[in-house]
């Protein structure tokens, strides 16, 4: 019950600063940490099979596209300033 | 007045949020047990892992509809191509890949380490799917890891265009499922997907396998489209 | 009170911090985080409610399982929006929103 209250609160934390934080790639970053808790929480719940696909789609995949997403933008900005 | 309008919102959500709450913790126990009906039925699926049968034999009608999902967010992301044009042309070749700056043989290396390492644990994922954890799902989402990881180190070039060979690969699966779900349901006495006794095993190994191929290859096309995209507008733009 | 009841109630929480964040956030990259997180509450919900008195529940976490590999194709499909908005106008937020207010810089 510890453990679970603890991920609670962890899931919590990073789902806030996900959105709130001003730096956009600490953001993401951050909810990339909150898929591999939410993984973490489906082990608890002992759904491995949704743990399995939370690691690598969840976090991973989405992961991966956003921080693309991140990087594009920074190109576009750096080229778009004199 | 913004910040009134953002106090509102917050507002409005705890009071959603409180209600939500409470409903949840009201609720009655459910009179339907849908665990003891897989149970039950779990010898005649085919498979002898509970959330694999769901998947592929109890609802494999939603996972039918899932994969025609994503095919479908393939195709509208195709449509959001900067070069129109460019895209669907048969004849179009990607330029080839630049040689690789000294950081990269590092991630390199490691890609060619891991890459077939990820290429077997899909194929164990996907056998194992049968009986405990694991599935087509899973071992498209390896496959197109493996995919990310092979852009990355600047192995595989991103998708500038969408070739015969990826349109065939990324609908074989959905295709095979379709075939199975007609077959299953012209047959004399048959339902959607509902498989004859004793074929059930090896149908559904088949469709994860049709399955395992087509979503790693749509899984991954999401990021290799998206990264395309990234890398012909630096280029245009220097 | 069951572990999976308490995660029940979690998942309701981040579905309304998604939520939040989708209205509040005039950032589309934000927007498309804080639609995720939507989905990640309403996964718990769904896997919570149905293994709150101690079972497991395969059908719920089978429907959780494709509900998470749709959310990655709608994130992708969001994100090749959001790119062409960008290419279009040079801005990563809808047209109509986050013009009004010239002291705060947008994201890097």
């Amino acid at each position: 019950m510890t453990l679970d209250l603890l991920l609670v609160a962890a899931l919590l934390w990073t789902a806030v600063q996900s959105l709130a934080t001003p730096n956009l790639f600490r953001g993401v970053v951050l909810f990339i940490v909150f898929g591999l808790f939410m993984a973490l929480v489906w082990v608890r719940l002992h759904a491995a099979d949704i743990a399995l696909a939370e690691a690598a789609i969840g976090a991973g995949l989405t992961g991966a596209l956003l921080l693309n997403g991140v990087g594009h933008l920074r190109a576009k900005q750096q080229s778009t300033l004199p | 007045m913004k910040g009134v309008l953002d106090l509102l919102v917050i507002v409005l959500c705890l009071v959603l949020g409180a209600a939500l709450w409470w409903a949840m913790l009201d609720l009655p126990s459910s009179r339907i047990h849908l665990a003891e009906q897989v149970a039950a039925k779990l010898d005649a699926s085919g498979v002898t892992h509970p959330v694999t049968a769901v998947l592929l034999n109890f609802r494999g009608y939603d996972t039918l509809i899932e994969v025609m999902v994503l095919f479908v967010a393939l195709i509208g992301m195709l449509t959001q191509a900067e070069k129109g044009s460019q895209w669907l042309s048969a004849g179009y070749r990607p330029p080839p890949l630049p040689a690789p700056p000294f950081h990269l043989e590092v991630l390199q290396w490691l890609a060619r380490v891991l890459v077939p390492l990820m290429i077997l644990t899909a194929g164990y994922l996907l056998w194992a799917g049968a009986h405990r954890a694991g599935g087509a799902f899973q071992a498209a989402a390896l496959l197109a890891g493996a995919g990310v990881l092979l852009n990355l180190a600047g192995l595989l070039p991103a998708w500038t265009t969408f070739r015969a060979g990826m349109r065939a690969g990324s609908i074989t699966g959905l295709l095979f499922f379709v075939l199975a779900a007609a077959a299953t349901a012209a047959a004399p006495h048959g339902h959607l997907l509902q498989y004859p006794a004793g074929w059930a095993g090896m149908l559904i190994l088949l469709i994860e396998t049709g399955l395992t191929l087509s979503l790693g290859l749509i899984l991954a096309g999401f990021f290799l489209l998206l990264s395309a995209e990234a890398s012909d507008g630096s280029d245009t733009e220097e | 009170m069951t572990s999976a009841l308490i995660y029940a109630l979690t998942g309701a929480a981040l579905f309304l911090i998604g939520v939040a964040g989708l209205i509040l956030q005039p950032h589309l990259l934000r927007k498309i985080i804080g639609f995720n997180i939507m989905a990640s509450g309403i996964f718990l919900v769904l896997v919570g409610l149905g293994q709150r008195e101690g079972s497991v529940d395969p059908v719920s976490q089978a429907m959780v399982l494709t509900g998470i590999v749709v959310s990655v194709a709608a994130t992708a499909l969001a994100l090749a929006l959001a790119r062409r908005l960008l290419d279009l106008t040079g801005k990563m937020r809808l047209p109509g929103s986050g013009e009004g207010m010239p002291g705060k810089k947008p994201d890097a």
